[in-house]
This record gives C-alpha cells, sequence and structure tokens, in this order.
C-alpha cells in the first residue's frame, strides 16, 4: 500500500454531484485538476450494468459515487400481481447466482404465514441445495474476482467445479441457475436415485480441488500485495452501514442467521463461520474462500442426516397467505436477504418488501473508496460482492 | 547496408550474412527484407499459438483446435477476422495520429528482427552495434502506444498510454544495465560476437564452458522481468489491465489497427527472447560445450553445412520458444501488479541489483 | 510488499499449480461432438401432447410471462349412449409457446392437469430470427417424442398413495395380461385353420399394435439419406406418419361414404369425438411392463385410448354409413377397407424371421428394422390375398 499522506489534500465538502472537475489541487509547482471517470454502466469489472463516477486526481480516487438503478426490473412490484407459485419464478432472479437461496426465503415466509408444518426430509434437503447454492456463488466470484485483479485462470477452474455442482443440481431440479425446486410446504419433488450419493461424491471432490485456489490465489505474494490493508473496513462502520455476510464476517463480526437466529435445520448441525481480521480486500476473499469448506463442511454432516419421508405437505388449491405481515431473513451468499411479507389474504402479497444484500454491500463503495488508488478501486469493487441485478432488483 | 555489413565482416571474419553472398545491392536487400518479413509474420504467429495452446491447457481447457490441423491456424483465422472488421475511429480522436499510432509502435518491433542473428549467417544485418540498435529500437515501440492513447480520446485509453509510458522509463534502465553487464563480459556490443564470446567462456580455473546465464543469473532475471514489464505482458499489464482501464490504450481501436497492436505485442515477445537467447543462453549452441553438428569454427559454431545452419535456427528457435512459453506461464499463473508496485520494484530494487550485478561483473571481468 | 521481496514460496506455487493442470486431461468437452447426458429432469424444451390437452386453458393462466397461447372452439359431441344427452366439449385449435418470452420456470407443466405438459431436455432449437421461437401445436407435439422416462425417486422418498397404487395394479394387470395371451395364443393355433376367423384376428392384432410413436419409414428414410440425425428424422416421420394417416383416414371416409353414394354422410365419420381421460390398457400395461413409469405410461395410454377409440368410432361409421344405403356391396366393401387398414396400420410390426436373418448377416439394427418390416407387410398381404382367393 502507498503512502496515504496525499487523503489529506482531499476537499471535504464537496457534495456528491457537485462538479469538481476543473478544480486545481496542489501547490504551486505542479498544480493537478480532477477527472471524472465513469466506471461502468458497461465495464469489464462491474459485471453488468452498475456504475460508479469517480473523481480522480491523477490514479487517486477522492471520491466514489454509486449510480444504481440501471438494470431496475421492479421486482416488488410485480410481486404484488404474482401469486405465490409465480413469486418463487420471479424471487430467484434477483440475484441470479443465488437462485435456491431466494427462493427458500419466500417459501419460508409463506409458510410462516400460514403456520404450516414443513416435514423434516424437506428441511433438509432445502439445507443441503442452499449449501451447494452458496459454493455455486462463491466459485463465481472466487473466478471473477481473481480476474479483476488480473489472474485469469482461477475462474476457469472455478467455472470447472461449478459445472460439476450444476450438473448435480440439475438432476434434482431441472435447473443449473434458476432452479424454481421449493414450494410452500416442502419441495417440488423429492431427489432422484442417487442424488445423495453423487452428492457426497462431489463433496470430497470439491474439497480436493479447494487447496488449488489457495495456492493459486490466497498464497500468492503479488495477490496478498493488492489485497492486503486495501479497503479496510472497521465492523462498527460495517454494522452501521448494513453490510453482511462475507464482507461483513471479514470484519471480525461472526453474524450469521444460521447461527444466531437458525431457520430449517441448521440448529441442529454444527455450522462453522469463518472471520477476518481487519476486514480488508483480503479478508474479505479469504472469508469468501473459508466459507466455500464451511458449507462443505455442512454438506457433509447433512448427508448423515436426511431421513426418509415426505417432501410436501398438503396444500390447498390456491396458496393465501393469511392476513398480516412478517419478516424472514436469511443467509444468502452474498450477506442475509430479507422477505417482508404483508398479506391481505388475497392471492398475491399486498407488498414484498426484499432486503437485498448486495444493495447494503455496495453502500460501503464510497467509504472504502475514497483516496485509493484506481487499481485499489477496482480491488476493493470487487471484494465487496454484489450481483447487480440484486441491487437493483 | 553493404557496407555496414562488410564492416562487420571485417569484425568478426566468420559472421557473414546468408544474403552476402549475392552480387550486387537489390537482391540482397530484397532477401533480407523478405526474410525480416516473414519472421515478423511468422514467428510471432507461432509464439501466439503456443500462449493459446499452452494457456488453455493450463486452464484445464483445450485452447484452439477448430482452425487447421490441431488449431494451428487460429491466428491466422483471427487476423483475417481483424482485416474484415470495421475500422472504427472515434470522432473526437485525433485521427491522424490516432491512425498511425499502431503503425510507429508496430514498425520498430518490425526493425529489431534486422539484427536478431537465428543460426550461423541466419540474420539479415549484423551490426557492431547490434545490442544497443536493438534495445533503442524496442523503446521506440512505445512511442506508438503513447499516441494511441492520447489520440483516442478516452480516458482510459489516456491512462493506459501514460501507464505504459511510465512503464517503459522505469524498467529501461534495469533492462539495459543488465544488457551492459552482458557487453561487458563479451567483450563486444554485436550480437553475433556475443554468441561466439558465450562459446568461448569457461568457468574460471576449469576448462568447462558455460553460457552467460551462468555467472549471470541475477542478470538474466533482471533482463527477464524487466522485458515482461517492457512488454506490458502479464503480471505487468496496467497499461491494458482490462478489469481497470478497459483495454488501456487499446480500447478504441478496433479491426486491423487493432491487430497491428497485437502483433507487435507478440513479436515483441519474440525479440524479447531471441535477446535473451542470444545474451544469456548461448544463442544456436545445443548444449554449452557441445559443437554443433556439421559447424566448425570457433566452439563449433561457424562456418556450417546447410544441414547444421537448419539445425542451429531449430535451435534458437526452441529456445525462443522455451522463453515464450515462461512468460505465458506467468501470465497464467499471476495476478496483476498495481503501478506503483511495479515503479517501486524497479526504482528499489531491479536497478540497485542490476548496478550491482554490472559492479561484480565488471570486477570479475578486470580480476580474471 | 510481496513485490519487493523476492519470488516466495506462493509465487512458486501458483506457478505449480498451474503446471500441474497442463498435464491433465482438458475439463472440456467437445460440444457438438460430445454430448453431455442431461438429467431427465432437465428444461429444456416444453413438449405437449395434444391429445392429451382439455383447453382448460390453466397453463395459460398460470404463466408468468402469459406466452402460452390457446385457440379453441366448442363443439357438441352426440351423445355416447342410445338416448343420452349431447355434449359440449372444446377442440384444441392452436396451442403456441413462444420460447423467446418463456422463462422456463415450469409452472405450466407443473399446473396441467391432464399430461398434457411436459419437460424435455432437448436444448438446441436456437433460431437466426426470434419470431422463429414460436414453437406451434405440430412442433410441440414433436418434442413429445423426446421426453424421457422421469428418473426413479430416492429410496428414502415417500411415493404419492396414488403412484404406489397404480404401481401394484399395473403389476396385477401385467400379470393378468400375460396370462389372457397365453390363452389368445392357444386360442389363434387352434383356429388358425378356419378361413373365416384368421382375418378378424388380423385385423384385430395390428390394432393392438398401434402406438402414438409410429414413425412413417419413408420420411424417415429419405430424411437419413438426405444425412438428417436420426433423432430429427424420427420426429420428423413420426409427425409426417401422423400427417398421412390422417389424411387418408379422410380419404377413405369419403371414398367409404362415396362407394355407398352418400355424398352428405361423408364429412361426418371423419369427425369423431372421443373423451379423453380414459387409458388403454393394453398400451398401459406394455408401456408400464417396459419399465416406463406410471406418469409417462399413463400419459401416452390415455393418447392411446383416444386414437384407438377414434380409429374405431370412424371405422363404425364406416361400416354404418354404407349399410344405411345399399345392402349387397357394403358387406364386401368395408371388409376390403378393414384389409386395406391392415397393412397400414401395422407398420410397427416386423417380421421377425427376416429381422433375425438380417441381423445375422450384419445388418445394423436400423436397417434390419426396416427391411423387416417391408416383409412383414409383403406377407401379410400375400395372406390377405390367399384368404380372399379361398373365401
Ligand atoms: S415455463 Fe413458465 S414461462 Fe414458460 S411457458 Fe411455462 S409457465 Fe410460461
Ligand atoms: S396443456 Fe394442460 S393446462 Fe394447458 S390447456 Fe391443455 S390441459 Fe389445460
Amino acid at each position: 500500500m502507498s503512502d496515504l499522506d496525499t487523503k489529506e489534500r482531499i476537499q471535504p465538502g464537496t457534495a456528491p454531484g457537485e462538479d469538481v472537475a476543473f478544480e486545481i489541487h496542489g501547490d504551486g509547482d505542479f498544480p493537478t485538476a480532477d477527472m471524472s471517470l465513469s466506471i461502468g454502466p458497461a465495464h469489464p469489472a462491474t459485471h453488468g450494468v452498475f456504475r460508479i463516477v469517480l473523481e480522480m486526481d491523477g490514479e487517486r480516487v477522492r471520491e466514489a459515487r454509486p449510480v444504481i438503478g440501471y438494470m431496475h426490473r421492479g421486482f416488488e412490484k410485480l410481486a404484488e400481481y404474482r401469486d405465490y407459485r409465480q413469486i418463487k419464478a420471479l424471487v430467484n432472479r434477483h440475484d441470479w447466482l443465488s437462485g435456491f437461496s431466494n427462493e427458500l426465503g419466500v417459501a419460508l415466509a409463506v409458510e410462516k404465514m400460514m403456520e404450516m408444518e414443513v416435514p423434516d426430509r424437506a428441511q433438509w434437503i432445502r439445507m443441503l441445495i442452499a449449501e451447494w447454492n452458496r459454493i455455486l456463488n462463491h466459485l463465481m466470484f472466487i473466478g471473477s474476482y481473481a480476474i479483476e485483479l488480473g489472474a485469469i485462470t482461477p475462474m476457469f477452474y472455478a467455472f470447472r467445479e461449478r459445472e460439476d455442482i450444476q450438473h448435480l443440481l440439475e438432476s434434482a431440479t431441472g435447473g443449473r441457475l434458476h432452479f424454481t425446486y421449493n414450494q410452500p410446504g416442502g419441495l417440488k419433488i423429492d431427489l432422484p436415485k442417487g442424488f445423495l450419493r453423487e452428492s457426497q461424491r462431489l463433496s470430497t471432490v470439491v474439497r480436493e480441488r479447494l487447496p488449488d485456489y489457495f495456492d493459486l490465489v490466497l498464497g500468492n505474494e503479488i495477490f496478498q500485495g493488492r489485497t492486503k490493508g486495501i479497503g479496510p473496513l472497521p465492523s462498527d462502520v460495517a454494522l452501521s452501514i448494513g453490510v453482511t455476510g462475507p464482507t461483513l464476517q471479514a470484519t471480525g463480526v461472526a453474524e450469521d442467521p444460521r447461527v444466531t437466529e437458525p431457520y430449517l435445520k441448521y440448529g441442529e448441525i454444527d455450522v462453522p463461520v469463518p472471520v477476518g481480521e481487519n476486514g480488508d480486500s483480503f479478508d474479505r476473499f479469504s472469508c469468501l474462500l473459508r466459507r466455500i469448506q464451511a458449507s462443505l463442511d455442512i454438506i457433509d454432516q447433512v448427508h448423515d442426516h436426511v431421513p426418509p419421508g415426505p417432501v410436501n405437505s398438503k396444500l390447498p388449491k390456491m396458496v393465501k397467505a393469511p392476513e398480516g405481515a412478517t419478516y424472514v431473513r436469511t443467509e444468502n451468499p452474498l450477506g442475509q436477504l430479507g422477505y417482508w411479507l404483508e398479506s391481505d389474504g388475497g392471492r398475491t402479497p399486498w407488498r414484498l418488501k426484499m432486503r437485498t444484500p448486495s444493495f447494503s454491500n455496495v453502500q460501503a463503495i464510497p467509504y472504502l473508496m475514497e483516496g485509493v488508488l484506481l487499481p485499489d478501486a477496482i480491488s476493493i469493487l470487487g471484494s465487496v460482492f454484489f450481483v447487480v441485478g440484486d441491487i437493483d432488483r | 547496408m553493404t557496407a555496414i555489413s562488410s564492416g562487420a565482416t571485417t569484425y568478426i571474419a566468420q559472421s557473414v550474412s546468408l544474403f552476402d553472398g549475392f552480387d550486387g545491392f537489390v537482391l540482397p536487400l530484397v532477401l533480407k527484407i523478405a526474410f525480416v518479413l516473414q519472421l515478423f509474420f511468422v514467428v510471432p504467429l507461432v509464439g501466439g499459438y503456443l500462449e493459446h495452446k499452452a494457456m488453455g491447457r493450463m486452464q484445464h481447457r483445450r485452447g484452439p483446435v477448430e482452425a487447421g490441423p490441431f488449431g494451428v491456424l487460429q491466428l491466422v483465422a483471427d487476423g483475417i477476422k481483424f482485416i474484415q472488421k470495421e475500422d472504427v475511429i472515434p470522432r473526437a480522436a485525433d485521427r491522424w495520429v490516432f491512425a498511425a499510432a499502431p503503425g510507429v509502435a508496430m514498425v520498430p518491433a518490425l526493425l529489431v528482427f534486422l539484427v536478431i542473428p537465428l543460426g550461423p549467417g541466419v540474420f539479415a544485418l549484423d551490426l557492431e552495434l547490434g545490442l544497443f540498435y536493438a534495445l533503442a529500437i524496442t523503446s521506440v515501440s512505445v512511442l506508438g502506444v503513447l499516441m494511441g492513447g492520447w489520440a483516442s480520446a478516452n480516458k482510459f485509453s489516456l491512462i493506459g498510454g501514460l501507464r505504459a509510458g511510465a512503464q517503459l522509463i522505469a524498467y529501461e534502465l534495469p533492462l539495459i544495465l543488465a544488457a551492459i553487464t552482458v557487453a561487458v563480459q563479451a567483450g563486444t556490443l554485436s550480437l553475433v560476437g556475443i554468441v561466439e564470446a558465450q562459446a568461448g567462456f569457461m568457468i574460471p580455473g576449469t576448462g568447462i564452458n558455460v553460457w552467460f546465464v551462468f555467472p549471470q543469473i541475477v542478470g538474466f532475471g533482471i533482463f527477464f522481468i524487466s522485458a515482461m514489464a517492457e512488454l506490458s505482458r502479464p503480471p505487468f499489464d496496467m497499461p491494458i489491465g482490462d478489469s481497470e482501464l478497459v483495454f488501456g490504450y487499446m480500447t478504441e481501436y478496433t479491426g486491423i489497427k487493432y491487430a497491428m497492436y497485437m502483433l507487435t505485442e507478440y513479436a515483441g515477445m519474440i525479440t524479447m527472447s531471441a535477446l535473451m537467447v542470444v545474451l544469456y543462453l548461448g544463442g544456436w549452441q545445443l548444449l554449452p560445450g557441445v559443437p554443433m553438428p556439421g559447424c566448425e569454427g570457433a566452439g563449433g559454431l561457424f562456418d556450417c553445412s546447410p544441414i547444421g545452419i537448419a539445425l542451429s535456427v531449430l535451435v534458437t528457435l526452441g529456445k525462443i520458444m522455451a522463453l515464450v512459453f515462461v512468460m505465458v506461464w506467468a501470465r497464467v499463473a499471476y495476478p496483476r501488479l498495481r503501478e506503483d508496485q511495479l515503479q517501486r520494484m524497479s526504482w528499489l530494487v531491479l536497478v540497485p541489483l542490476s548496478l550491482l550485478n554490472l559492479a561484480v561483473i565488471t570486477v570479475f571481468k578486470v580480476v580474471f | 510488499m510481496a513485490a519487493t521481496s523476492p519470488p516466495g514460496t506462493g509465487l512458486l506455487k501458483g506457478l505449480g499449480v498451474t503446471i500441474k493442470h497442463l498435464f491433465q486431461r482438458p475439463a472440456t468437452l467437445m460440444y457438438p461432438y460430445e454430448r453431455n447426458e442431461l438429467a431427465p429432469r432437465t428444461r429444456g424444451v416444453i413438449a405437449l401432447m395434444d391429445e392429451n390437452c382439455t383447453v382448460c386453458m390453466l397453463c395459460s393462466r398460470e404463466c408468468p410471462d402469459w406466452c402460452i397461447y390457446i385457440e379453441s372452439h366448442k363443439e357438441t359431441v352426440p351423445p355416447a349412449k342410445e338416448g343420452g344427452r349431447a355434449r359440449t366439449r372444446n377442440v384444441l385449435d392452436r396451442f403456441a409457446i413462444d420460447f423467446s418470452l418463456c422463462m422456463y420456470c415450469g409452472i405450466c407443466v407443473e399446473v396441467c392437469p391432464f399430461d398434457a405438459l411436459w419437460w424435455s431436455p432437448e436444448f438446441e432449437y436456437s433460431e437466426y430470427s426470434i419470431d422463429s421461437l414460436l414453437h406451434e401445436k405440430e412442433k410441440l407435439r414433436a418434442w413429445a417424442d423426446t421426453v424421457p422416462a422421469p428418473p426413479p425417486l430416492d429410496d428414502g422418498a415417500v411415493l404419492p398413495a396414488e403412484v404406489a397404487d397404480a404401481i401394484e395394479k399395473a403389476e396385477k394387470e401385467r400379470e393378468l395380461a400375460e396370462a389372457k395371451a397365453a390363452e389368445e395364443a392357444q386360442a389363434k393355433e387352434s383356429g388358425a385353420a378356419g378361413g373365416a376367423a384368421t382375418p378378424a384376428a388380423a385385423a384385430k392384432e395390428p390394432e393392438v399394435e398401434v402406438k402414438a410413436g409410429e414413425i412413417d419409414q419413408e420420411t424417415f428414410d429419405q430424411l437419413i439419406a438426405e444425412g438428417k440425425s436420426e433423432r430429427i428424422a424420427r420426429s420428423k416421420a413420426k409427425a409426417a406418419w401422423v400427417k398421412k394417416e390422417k389424411a387418408r383416414l379422410k380419404a377413405e371416409a369419403e371414398q367409404g361414404g362415396g362407394d355407398a353414394a352418400a355424398p352428405a354422410a361423408a364429412p361426418k365419420p371423419a369427425e369423431v369425438h372421443v373423451e379423453a381421460g380414459q387409458i388403454d390398457q393394453e398400451t398401459y400395461d406394455q408401456l408400464i411392463a417396459e419399465g416406463k413409469t406410471e406418469r409417462m405410461a399413463r400419459a401416452k395410454a390415455k393418447a392411446a385410448y383416444v386414437k384407438k377409440e377414434k380409429a374405431r368410432l370412424r371405422a363404425e361409421a364406416e361400416q354404418a354409413a354404407p349399410s344405411g344405403e345399399s345392402a349387397a356391396p357394403e358387406a364386401e366393401a368395408p371388409a376390403k377397407k378393414q384389409l386395406s387398414e391392415v397393412h397400414v396400420e401395422g407398420t410397427g410390426e416386423i417380421d421377425q424371421e427376416v429381422f433375425d436373418q438380417l441381423i445375422a448377416e450384419g445388418k445394423s439394427e436400423r436397417i434390419a428394422r426396416s427391411k423387416a418390416k417391408a416383409a412383414w407387410i409383403k406377407k401379410r398381404k400375400q395372406e390377405q390375398l390367399d384368404q380372399e382367393g379361398g373365401a
């Protein structure tokens, strides 16, 4: 990390949006003018249409302003006009890398409102698939973060693993990204024969391949040079901003609804929550990588628990949540996902408010990027882990 | 040109270019141009194919497979594609500078091939100042990069171009210092002369012949890193840095102009590898102290039969490709450094190290 | 700062990991030369078994994208029994799914109460123009031939009660049917000498064989010759068969009417109505015996039932029409027609002898099968000629 003394030169008090493009800095000898640089909406590092306006002094970022909304698809409003079955297909598309976890949230909310008993078998299978989904998601970010730092190879390895896992999940759910496997009261259909055996096998395979990522990325001195000490996020700031998931855990806060407020059967098994120390990019990434290990541990435990029995309970002809409201939070791969479901007793929700992890995570960007160099800004951008659809919804 | 060649001939009796055997001025000239051009267009393609394939396999993929047997024609196909593409010039761009920049970058890369010796007599020119010429002309390429970055009227291009400039300044110094050390040890600036000097270099006090890489392993490392940085090869590709700068100075380029930049990069890889082979790895020698079959002369390197010449060219190319492979390997394995880390590494590590290296070798040379 | 220290172990490890992979077999699957085996549950394309569709519109209403287009008209069905009430039913005119809008959520397949919609793992239907992604009824029907059997469930799964019952029942029925088949075979042997009995049996037997998945051999062979893939050829040939069959039946019906000099009656017999919902037990048993799952067997059996019933009604109507007009020639006319029906409908049958022989000669299974089919038809014709001569 290079010297931060120039940070003092940054004049506070320039409001976002204020035109500072030609403000002259420096004293006499080598005055510099600011340049405002738009990262995005179509930039390789933003994985979609996300935009950050950087006010730059040379290569140093004076101010970063995320501009969101390019991908707003009106999910919350749409959900008011879709019945619960259709919502399931809708929500697994706002964070397209965690389809199963999203639909799980909605299913849990509806079940909570209808006071439905979910068979044990369904709950364990849900956990199994949710953890596989988490691994899928994390692998994607491991690959893409490495790409952002210029290492192209981890992406290919990550996709190799992803392909195998997707193939496994496809055999049960029929989908590779958008699983639509949940339904209020359980699952759509039971697992096919041999799924659990295959899942066990795959968990050993992925576990064997994980050291490659540690060696190739985490242990690499250049990677450490690029991430250690970059964008440190103190835990109090993180909590005040509302950052969750690996980004929060990297700051040393072991907050995870699977442990602090267990849903499904997470309370019955041991859920490891890896935490970091400084909350810098390195910690965020290492948390992500260790969360894969944690998920594999959970998967291995689940394999021993799946009981025989039914996977769904009898549903009324039309699923209608009774009048009232509820809030359900789950640990999505990227952080805490919350659904506030309010119903007037009809066949569609009266209101479905989403609290998506990516939206909260990117709120930390202006804080983190102030005064860093442009390459570090990218290193930070990649390490707060967001999916654009999940920000804009 | 003939005058210079004949000057060189007198300097090192054995080093006569193949093309000087013809009478007159025009024919050798045409042959030389043809020689350089075919080197420029064929060898980089081979290097590029090697990069694609090796990179693919290391990433658990197959690399190109469809174009030609084993995908060998992939880069040719790419070239054809680039030619067909629309040539877009941004409205705000400085048209002429924008258009000229890829050429300015490419021509020096092409000119370096003039002095690269591939085998005994297989070179276009043997300049007395060959090493100096090669190093001087490679650094002209960056002008094209700067021009492209500036003329694109794009902030990302501009930052990319400036980074390239800064990088060049930082790494030119250790590169030249490392090369000078070799020249000091060989006692000549002629590339052919350096090869010959390596054939005759013994570990002091023994009769064991070694290449310059042995006493100068540090210098070799410095030269290798600096060469990669100067070519903006990953992990030193900050001027391009696609996740930061979109594509750096190449952001606005399309079609054939973009292809020219790419060709420059591959050609640069080849020339830098060739220089390393000549400076450190004994040129076209098979193994230290082993005379090339079909050759006589000093160290069994010169006065070759056609078979000997062909063999030595193959040996040189093999060594070049091995070095290219290492560059690709580094690209596959490493993330990108940050610009300031790069500068720091140059000024605080490589420059002092290469000065030390120069001093040690010079003392060594004087003592023995 | 890592960059300032001499390359450390981390850098070397990175080189190690990458070089290790250089010597491993690449993970790439060389599509389209190699194909991944897709799970039976894969949501690739939606197939429609239009015979089963009752135009209830549930799928269309539940689709979140409203990308299913259904058009239908109402028709009055004459009373099934003498003195019964005439009923109305919906006839499907158009069923189209716009795959450029579809989000592959599977709700339509989930809600269809009549097993008319299925998922098939086929996915290679990309098009150059977005309009071509609108698959009409025929195309959707063709996909139905690619629907795989659903995978067996995990050992810990609880089968739905109805499925468990049905499997048990199917087992029993299969046993029964086997016993009956044995009896029949005996009866046939003993009655083979009787000239009158044979044609009836011959007429019956091929009808049993009627399957939804019959193909038009000509089309099939031609497409194969054109270099089309077997799968495509098969599905096209199936479609062609359905088309031809329909045309033939219609023509026959018209002819039947013409023979009897009753043009007014002609268009009628072609329009036969069959209430869906019943299954063809024979087909069902057979499919179950073949190891198909219950759901699949039921759907196919339903389709088979509808088809059979239609054929039966048509035949009846044809018979009925001439009998009303002229007395003397009618006895032969329908008989002839039935005979002609015998060999066409029986195209699925093969001559085992010829087949075995060709296989023994080293011919491929496909060729042997098609030749054996031809041989079978020839034989049948010969038989019938003999019988007619005998009669
Ligand atoms: S899969 Fe979903 S979107 Fe597609 S047609 Fe069926 S219901 Fe509509
Ligand atoms: S396909 Fe199924 S749901 Fe749709 S109209 Fe036909 S019977 Fe109804």
